[in-house]
This record gives structure tokens, C-alpha cells and sequence, in this order.
């Protein structure tokens, strides 16, 4: 017999009001998968993650947490759990370590668990210094880190991450990750919505998500490869002359702007040292190099040479 | 380091510069928001400004706007002293805020004649202005609409428009693409290139540092203090004197604890399905960096590793520049 996944959801929508919030998604998460959920504000990710967390009822369809239903059985989903929302949650006034003692004692952590899981979680995560300091004058990458910490403490198998790095900077975003990926190699399941298009580049898996609906679904590499063609960029003196002569050319599919650079999608079967002729043949002296495709890269090129759907806005 | 900066410390104000700032201070309490920021903006540039949460982005907006009043320093906007007389610029510069400030409730073309009467625009040149901003933000058809029935992206485009309304010579954008999707983000970098084209000398704040590329030249200001300034190219070459490399391997979970230990590599992390070491400058050639690593990971144990080097993101810059901050 094999276990089931660790989430899966069958046409699971929420409508507030007037709004279809989430419009039947249907999902899979496999076990120890670190899955990226994508998207703009409003797409929906927040909704579909508290749907899973059991903090919203979903209007139609349902979802399954290691099997059980979020729906009729919540119960037994929600000590498997850790749900880590947008705004940071702990109490300003009580101390780092007060804040998780309090949280662990009310997911009913033993008494002695607590006072040892709590001293190595703040190790790892570089708390320790910080335990008698109160929770409101963190700054914010520790906060995240604080919040992370009081998430973990009942070892919960899922982990559901609600953009838990927007905002915070760059080292503090790094050192975030990488606490994610040590409990990737323990074996947790990470759900994680962000706005950070390299973060999902770190994801086993990531779905992007519009107005309710997964638009794209797939590893990485995979969402990457959907691109036709490949990716050039040209520097030039004059980016604007470049912009304008290259968007002549009629192997190019797609053509921004980047800076001073002037990014090119360039049509597969066609030969890429054809781009130099075209420039040269059109008088200007300019350097062409193939780039690696980035993810924030690929899902704006799936747009425009309409892979998987995406309506005109 | 080929970037001084002190460089520009103790020189007299540009006023040829659409931005020129010499020891800009802002204190709130015993808490210094902006600490002492030398800075000049040439005409007809996008700039971008960049840096974490709190570290005195928009503070610095604030006072080039004219809204709040530094403690210390000088601050010239498109030439007029904006700390003394705070007034002169305002017709001439723009401002869009990651907020949009659209009035909900409102249409499309109500939105437009509010931010007409706010910047004062003469009523003679409302009717081409705006038939230019609706063009712009390929908002024609959509005059009657109402602004809360726009997607994230047309609610965008149409707050460019309110803020340029007025055809401003600077326009002040912070934080402007926050929590809208690639295709979005892309088609409004396109419209501030559009602007850029025309003359218009964009201030853009962001911490999404993926964006750095989008501009002509960049700032990092971390802690109210400016760490770095320069092109992008100039950034990723001058300001890191760490060399990375991609390596790919079957096991990369086990392959960053080993990195994470290994002798003369100052950090590694997941880069998608491969890995990014940062290596120390070493003694290691152009060509030699790769083979130096990957045959210690051989002995290791890591029989399929494979290295190549790679060129440093701006993120890699700014973790860098932050690590060696005091």
C-alpha cells in the first residue's frame, strides 16, 4: 500500500462574495517536495494555503493533509502541521524564548521536549544569543526566524509557509533558506508562497498561480524548458537603436529592455550567430551572448509567446 | 575598490544633476534612518535605488519630496533647493508609491483629473495629457471604469499615469512593482523605458534586487548609508572580490554540507537544482578555480561533480558588501 501525499486537492475553490478566490485547484505535493507557490497578490495563494491550514472553509471541493480531509476531519490534520502567516504573530512584549514556550505548551509539547527542542532550534537557527530579548524589538529577519522557530516546535511533517521572506533582506532571506533546506533533508514537506521569483528556483517543485487557478505546474527545470528558443542578450552603444533593430528581425520572438541591454528570445531551429549577421547587416557593432533562463525570465516569455494560457491584460 | 564613498564628501551640490544630495541626514529619536548619503542622480537616467525593508529607502524620498525635512545636509532637486523652498520642484517632479493611492471608488478618468488638480495642471493641457497617459497605459475604453474593477497590473499602470500626469521631469517610483506578477512587472519596465526615452530621470526604489538590471545605474543603501553606487555591470565586477561557482551534482543536499565545510569556501547555497560556492580570492586562474574544486569534491566522494564559474548576481554583491559591513 502507499502512502498517500502529502497534500492533494480535488477542485478545492473558495468564493468570497463576488470574488472566486480560488477556483477548483486540483494539486498534488508529494512527501519531502519543497513546493514554490507563485503568483501576484490576489492570485490566491494566501487562501489556498489557510484552506490547507484549516483556518477557512473552503465553498466547494476538499483537500486531504496526509490523507485526512481538511474538511470533516481537521482534527487530525492540524497536529501534522505548522502555519506560518503573513503578519508576524507572537507576542511583542514576552521574550523570544517566552514566545515559544507559550506556543509549544498550546500545541501540547511535553514539558521536557520543550526546554530541549526549544535550546536546539534556537541554536541552529542563531536565537540562542537572543532568548531573553522581547519578541517586538527583532528586527525583521529574526522575527521570521523567531516565528519559524515557534512553527517547528511540535515537529510537524508540513510545513505551511505564507510568503515568509517578503520584505526581509537579503542575508537574512539566504539564512532563511537554508534553514529550509536542512528540514528538506529531515524529510518535511514545505509549501511556500513568495513573490521572489529566484527563491522559486530552490523549490523541488513550484505551481504559479492567477487569479485562482495554477497556471504552470512542474520542477524548476522543467517550467524553464517550456521556453521556445533561446535567450540572448545584447549590448550595444545605443540600447535603444539595438532594441529597434532587433525587434526587425524576424527569428526574434520576444524583445525587451533590461538596463542597457536588450533582452532576446531567439526562435528554436533558428541559428544564433544568425542575431550577429542581422545586426551587422543592419549597421550596428554590437555583442551578442546566449544567458541562462531565469524563472522570473521564463514565466514572462511563456506570457508572451502564449504557452499555457494567460489571458491579455 | 574603484568606488569611493567619500568621493563626493565635502563637494558643492550638482545643479545640473536631476538629484544632487551631499550629507543628508534623518533621525528619528536616537534611531538614524538616512546617515550622512552623498549622491549624485544625472538627467535622463533610471536609477535605482536599492535595499532592504528599513533601511531608509523611502525616508530619502520623503526629503528629495519636500515632504519631511532632514536634520543635516543639502539636497538639490532639478536645481532648486528643495529643503529651503520645497514648493519649487513640486510641479516638476512625480511621485508613485507601492500604495498606488488611486481612489477605489473612483473611475479611471476621475483618478486622472484628481492628480491633474493635486499637481496643478493647467486646465489647457488636461485634455492632451490625458489622452497621452491613457494611451500609455492602454487604458483607452476604459475611462468609466472603476479603478477597484482593475486587475493588480492595469491598477499599475494606471497609478504611472496619475503620477505622470502633469509630464513630470523626475519622477520618485518606491517600491512600484511590489506584489505584481513577471508578465506585469516586465510590461511596466517597458513604459518606464518609454518615459526614460523621452528625458524623464526615474528614481526607483525596490528590494527586489533582481531588478538592479533594469536600471542604468544603481545605488545599495543598507542602514541609512549608501555601500555601493554604480552601473550594474560596474557593480557586478567592481564591488565582489569573491568568484562563484555553479556546481552540479547528483546529491546536492549532502554536496552543501560538505561545501559548508570546506576550506577556502566563504558560503555556498541552492541555486535551483544546482549550487552556488563562493569562493575566497584565491591564488586560482581564470581556469583553474573549477578543476581546484571539483577534484577536492572528487576525493571527497562526489564522483560526478561538475563546476563552472559563474558571473556574481547583484544579490551576491549586496550579501557580500553586507557581510563586510562593521
Amino acid at each position: 500500500m502507499t502512502s498517500p501525499p502529502a497534500v492533494r486537492t480535488e477542485a478545492l475553490s473558495c468564493r468570497f462574495g463576488e470574488i472566486q478566490a480560488v477556483d477548483e485547484v486540483s494539486l498534488e505535493i508529494p512527501h519531502g517536495a519543497v513546493f514554490g507557490l507563485l503568483g501576484p497578490d490576489g492570485a490566491g495563494k494566501s487562501t489556498l494555503i489557510r484552506m490547507l491550514a484549516t483556518v477557512q472553509r473552503a465553498s466547494s471541493g476538499d483537500a486531504f493533509v496526509f490523507g485526512s480531509s481538511v474538511t470533516r476531519e481537521p482534527h487530525r490534520v492540524t497536529p501534522r502541521l505548522g502555519y506560518m502567516s503573513q503578519r508576524f504573530s507572537m507576542y511583542p512584549d514576552l521574550t523570544v524564548a517566552e514566545n515559544i514556550d507559550f506556543f509549544a505548551t498550546l500545541r501540547g509539547v511535553p514539558r521536557a521536549e520543550r526546554l530541549t527542542r526549544a535550546a536546539s532550534l534556537l541554536t541552529s537557527m542563531g536565537l540562542a544569543e537572543f532568548a531573553g530579548r522581547q519578541a517586538g524589538r527583532l528586527s525583521g529577519g529574526m522575527k521570521q526566524k523567531l516565528t519559524l522557530a515557534v512553527t517547528l516546535m511540535h515537529q510537524p511533517d508540513l510545513l505551511l509557509l505564507d510568503e515568509p521572506t517578503t520584505g526581509v533582506d537579503p542575508v537574512a532571506r539566504r539564512e532563511f533558506w537554508r534553514i529550509l533546506a536542512g528540514l528538506h533533508r529531515g524529510g518535511t514537506t514545505v509549501l511556500v508562497s513568495t513573490p521572489y521569483m529566484d527563491e522559486a528556483e530552490r523549490c523541488t517543485d513550484v505551481a504559479f498561480m492567477e487569479a485562482g487557478q495554477i497556471r504552470h505546474r512542474g520542477s524548476p527545470q522543467q517550467i524553464k524548458q517550456l521556453v521556445p528558443g533561446t535567450l540572448l542578450e545584447v549590448a550595444a552603444e545605443n540600447p535603444r537603436e539595438a532594441l529597434a533593430v532587433v525587434r526587425r528581425a524576424p527569428q526574434a520572438t520576444s524583445v525587451h529592455l533590461y538596463g542597457d541591454l536588450v533582452r532576446v528570445l531567439w526562435a528554436s531551429g533558428a541559428d544564433v550567430k544568425e542575431l550577429d549577421r542581422w545586426l551587422s547587416g543592419q549597421g550596428l557593432t554590437a555583442t551578442v551572448r546566449p544567458i541562462v533562463v531565469d524563472m522570473e525570465t521564463a514565466f514572462a516569455f511563456l506570457a508572451d509567446v502564449g504557452v499555457g494560457g494567460g489571458e491579455p491584460r | 575598490m574603484s568606488w569611493d564613498p567619500e568621493a563626493l564628501r565635502g563637494t558643492p551640490v550638482n545643479p545640473d544633476a536631476a538629484i544632487s544630495v551631499r550629507g543628508l541626514t534623518k533621525r528619528f529619536g536616537d534611531f538614524s534612518a538616512v546617515d550622512g548619503i552623498d549622491v549624485d542622480v544625472p538627467r535622463g537616467q533610471v536609477f535605482g535605488f536599492l535595499g532592504p525593508n528599513g533601511s531608509g529607502k523611502t525616508t530619502t524620498i520623503r526629503m528629495l519630496t519636500g515632504t519631511i525635512a532632514p536634520q543635516a545636509g543639502q539636497a538639490l532637486v532639478l536645481g532648486e533647493d528643495v529643503i529651503r523652498h520645497p514648493e519649487r520642484a513640486k510641479r516638476r517632479i512625480g511621485y508613485m508609491s507601492q500604495k498606488f493611492a488611486l481612489f477605489e471608488d473612483l473611475t479611471v478618468d476621475e483618478n486622472l483629473r484628481f492628480y491633474a488638480g493635486v499637481y496643478d495642471l493647467p486646465p489647457e493641457r488636461f485634455a492632451a495629457q490625458r489622452r497621452y497617459v491613457l494611451e500609455m497605459a492602454d487604458l483607452i475604453g476604459r475611462e468609466n471604469e472603476l479603478t477597484a474593477n482593475l486587475s493588480v497590473g492595469w491598477r499599475q499602470r494606471l497609478a504611472l499615469g496619475a503620477a505622470t500626469i502633469h509630464d513630470p521631469e523626475l519622477l520618485f517610483l518606491d517600491e512600484p512593482t511590489g506584489g505584481v506578477d513577471p508578465v506585469a512587472r516586465r510590461q511596466f519596465w517597458d513604459l518606464l523605458y518609454d518615459l526614460a526615452s523621452r528625458g524623464v530621470t526615474l528614481f526607483v526604489t525596490t528590494h527586489y534586487m533582481d531588478e538592479a538590471t533594469h536600471c542604468n545605474r544603481l545605488a545599495f543603501i543598507y542602514r541609512g548609508r549608501l555601500i555601493a553606487e554604480g552601473s550594474p555591470q560596474q557593480i557586478r565586477r567592481d564591488f565582489i572580490s569573491q568568484r562563484i561557482l555553479e556546481v552540479s551534482v547528483g546529491d546536492p543536499d549532502a554536496a552543501l554540507q560538505w561545501l559548508e565545510q570546506a576550506e577556502g569556501v566563504a558560503e555556498a547555497y541552492l541555486s535551483g537544482a544546482s549550487l552556488h560556492a563562493v569562493i575566497g580570492s584565491g591564488a586560482q586562474g581564470r581556469d583553474e578555480l573549477a578543476p581546484w574544486l571539483t577534484g577536492r569534491m572528487r576525493e571527497a566522494g562526489f564522483a560526478d561533480v561538475r563546476a563552472v564559474e559563474v558571473d556574481p548576481t547583484i544579490e551576491d554583491v549586496f550579501v557580500n558588501l553586507v557581510s563586510r559591513q562593521p
